[in-house]
């Protein structure tokens, strides 16, 4: 099955009997994973059984539901830059994880999912627990594979890591069936993939593009920068400052962008999108030539597309040919890593300022101030804003945290508002918008940077979705900082209901347990806030406490997120109330 | 129904591939997902051994059927895929009739009728004769027309499968993929194929 299909080192003579459950924990500690996040059951037992003796190499996260163990995964890559690791069982298992394979696959998040399936004899008999997840997760991962044989094993789970970091990452599924796991093989020793000839995952970059582009910059009068997160996953921060500052233009970021450059930074606009800041939105249609660079006009930060920077040329820097010309129309398409192309067209563009065209984001960054942010960050009302607590956690973290949000108005104001110094400091479910994400992915996020504090920031319907993982952080003492959010709504759809929909509230009335309560149930400490004065203390408590705490503030019940393009308009008609 | 817009046609798309269990679902969705239709499908060894070739026909506009090869060559298990409107392929079916044999014996209209087809008997039996023959659509949906009247039993006809007027085949680029660092024209950068549409200085 597998010759001719991966191009791997030639395998040293050393021959070792191995079963297919040691091979694959084999290939993991070869891959360099040090944490796997998982569930055990039937159809994978001997891959736990084996693990049983790698616990000093691998040490392994008992989650409390299959989807927390892979956004879990998610929030480790995330904040790490390596490949997260999921491990569940066959059937309802390995159905746990399609939510988050397509979440990390609409936000390019590396992942290598193991799942258990039933004997190889069994495929096909409606087997207990058996599930065709190969065919079920085809749209949801850049590559499955489904081994039924342990020899199979090495090389496909090398393809598999190769394929999950390389090029636009993505999440991959390997699902071993339990004779594969059993069986006893003489495995080779490991040898990594690196070139598959049928994927391309480095583009060569040509520089007639890249002068191209440098001309067509060097020609503009009002250029704009829009960053995404391939900046981040190129791990090309550094390139992409050099290139801000040497050209002096403004950068605006979309929400897996952000802290690629430092919020603070002099040409950082601010965010992009339905509820991003005004300037950027405004001055999408007013500048001259739009650079976009890993990002992929998503139709958050479109608006409606047929008005969309149409007096633009548009410049595309992406990895992912699919992407270029896919929602916008290019003029000139930069195919490549931005790690490449970035320095070179740094090294053709003028040093320039652009203080004029500067100056109007700057006024309109004021205009903003002004009509929403100063009201929501020091309310002079007499209830709690969402966006007082981002305001207040700033100046407590000075923007050192790593901040997890979940979906919904809250996330919004954790990204409009959130400080970050530095890159991979916001992990957020961004395409697929999955509710329940925070909590696990925040667990994820802090065993992949342990030593920088981790706060999650969570709606009061979100937070239910995935409340079980305050069991896993129960378990591993993990510290991760929760503080909800608390309107008492579904407050996104409530928005809209008020907005678009004549204020009939629809099933977004939900009721919450005494959250407090319940992480004293985990063994989790706590507080609830409802009153300014003692907010401050409240979240200076919650991150000088040692370990894990659980910070319930009560927050304004209808509260709107404002600015916002409504959907069907175009992002000049972005509106400030 | 969705209106047509006018500038939809048949394209014929050409993908090769690594011949892997699985590959043909990956293909087929990238198509369902967006409600296309595949009006024709033909999956078959091509010329090199291992390597597999699909033969895809869809109604499209330009612009969707780039955008669908570029998500097909995406997949990891995609060599390359090439799309061309009918103008630039040369294309056939086969179809297979079967008419019962005493009519055919007795009409000599028939028989003219099958020779001008340019049809050839496959099977010859004492109840039936399966006659076959390959064509555009036009030409074996014509006979079908013709034999209908005559007790026309069975029709089948076979996807449609198409070379490419303009291609050199895929033995010298294979070699390119099978390279770490494949030469220019496996290593190429599409957008320089559409150097006019593009910015030049």
């Amino acid at each position: 099955m597998y010759q001719n299909q991966a191009a791997t080192a030639p395998a040293a003579p050393t021959l070792a009997p191995t079963t297919g459950a040691v091979a694959t924990l084999q290939a993991l500690v070869a891959e360099g994973v040090d944490t796997i996040f998982g569930y055990p059951g039937g159809a994978i037992i001997p891959i736990y059984d084996a693990l049983y003796d790698f616990r000093e190499q691998l040490n392994h996260v008992l989650v409390r539901h299959e989807q927390g163990g892979i956004h879990a995964a998610q929030g480790y890559a995330r904040s790490s830059g390596r490949v997260g690791v999921a491990l569940a069982t066959s059937g309802p298992g390995a159905t746990n994880l399609v939510t988050g394979l397509a979440d990390a696959l609409i936000d390019s998040t590396p992942l290598v999912c193991i799942t258990g399936q039933v004997f190889a004899h069994l495929l096909g008999t409606d087997a207990f627990q058996e599930t065709d997840i190969i065919n079920i997760t085809t749209p949801v991962t850049k590559w499955n594979y489904q081994v039924t044989r342990a020899e199979e094993i090495p090389e496909a789970l090398a393809k598999a890591f190769y394929i999950a970091r390389s090029g636009r990452p993505g999440p991959v599924l390997v699902d071993i069936t339990k004779n594969a796991q059993m069986q006893t093989f003489d495995a080779p020793e490991y040898a990594p993939c690196t070139h598959i000839r049928s994927y391309r995952p480095a583009p060569v970059v040509r520089k007639e593009y890249i002068e191209q582009a440098a001309a067509l910059i060097n020609s503009a009068q009002r250029p704009f920068i829009l960053w995404g997160q391939g900046v981040v996953l190129g791990k090309a921060e550094r390139e992409f400052q050099e290139f801000v500052e040497k050209s002096g233009i403004p950068a605006a970021w979309t929400i897996l962008g952000v802290g690629a450059l430092a919020t603070g930074h002099p040409l950082n606009v601010g965010m992009l999108g339905m509820h991003g800041n005004y300037g950027p939105n405004v001055l999408t249609n007013e500048c001259d030539v739009l650079i976009a660079i890993g990002m992929r006009f998503d139709d958050r930060v479109t608006g409606r597309l047929d008005k969309y920077a149409k007096q633009a040329q548009v410049v595309h820097l992406d990895i992912d040919p699919t992407e270029i010309g896919k929602n916008v129309k290019t003029t000139v398409p930069v195919w490549g890593d931005c790690k490449e192309t970035l320095p070179l067209l740094t090294a053709l563009v003028e040093p320039r300022q652009h203080e004029a065209w500067l100056a109007r984001f700057n006024d309109y960054a004021a205009q903003e101030v002004d009509a929403v942010i100063r009201e929501e960050l020091f309310p002079t009302s007499e209830e709690l804003t969402m966006g007082e607590v981002m305001q207040q956690l700033n100046e407590i973290t000075g923007g050192e945290a790593v901040i997890v949000s979940d979906v919904g108005q809250h996330q919004m104001v954790a990204c409009r508002y959130a400080r970050q110094n530095q890159s991979r400091s916001h992990v957020t479910s961004g395409g697929l918008g999955t509710m329940g994400f925070a909590l696990p992915a925040a667990i994820g996020a802090k065993f992949g940077a342990p030593h920088r504090p981790v706060v999650a920031v969570i709606g009061d319907g979100g937070f239910q979705m995935t409340i079980q993982e305050l069991g896993t952080i129960m378990q591993t003492g993990v510290d991760v900082k929760i503080i909800i959010l608390n309107n008492q709504f579904l407050g996104m759809v409530r928005q809209w209901q008020e907005l678009f929909h004549q204020r009939r509230y629809s099933f977004v009335d939900i009721q919450s347990p005494d959250f407090v309560a319940v992480a004293a149930g985990y063994r989790i400490a706590g507080q609830r806030v409802d009153a300014r004065d003692a907010l401050r203390p409240a979240l200076e408590k919650m991150l000088a406490h040692p370990g894990s705490f659980l910070l319930e503030v009560m927050v304004t019940k209808e509260n709107n997120i404002f600015p916002m393009v409504p959907q069907g308009c175009s992002v000049a008609e972005i509106r400030l109330r | 129904m969705s209106p047509e817009p006018a500038d939809r046609q048949e394209y014929n798309i050409t993908a090769y591939t690594e011949n892997q269990v699985g590959l043909l679902n990956r293909i087929a969705i990238i198509f369902s997902r967006r409600k296309i239709n595949i009006e024709s499908l033909n999956v078959s060894p091509s010329e090199i051994e291992g390597i597999h070739r699909f033969n895809i026909v869809i109604v499209e506009t330009e612009e969707v059927v780039e955008k669908l090869a570029k998500q097909i060559e995406k997949q990891v298990e995609v060599l390359k895929v090439y799309f061309n409107p009918n103008e630039d392929v040369i294309w056939q079916e086969m179809a297979l009739y079967k008419v019962p044999t005493d009519i055919i014996a007795e009409k000599v209209l028939v028989e003219r009728l099958l020779r001008e087809n340019g049809a050839r008997a496959v099977v010859i039996r004492k109840d039936y004769t399966v006659f076959e023959t390959t064509g555009h659509r036009e030409e074996t949906d014509n006979l079908i027309k013709a034999l209908q009247p005559y007790g026309l039993i069975e029709f089948v006809r076979s996807a449609r499968i198409a070379i490419i007027k303009a291609s050199d085949g895929f033995h010298h680029k294979l070699q390119e993929f099978e390279r770490r660092e494949p030469g220019e024209e496996v290593a190429e950068n599409e957008f320089l194929n559409d150097r006019e549409q593009v910015f030049t200085m």
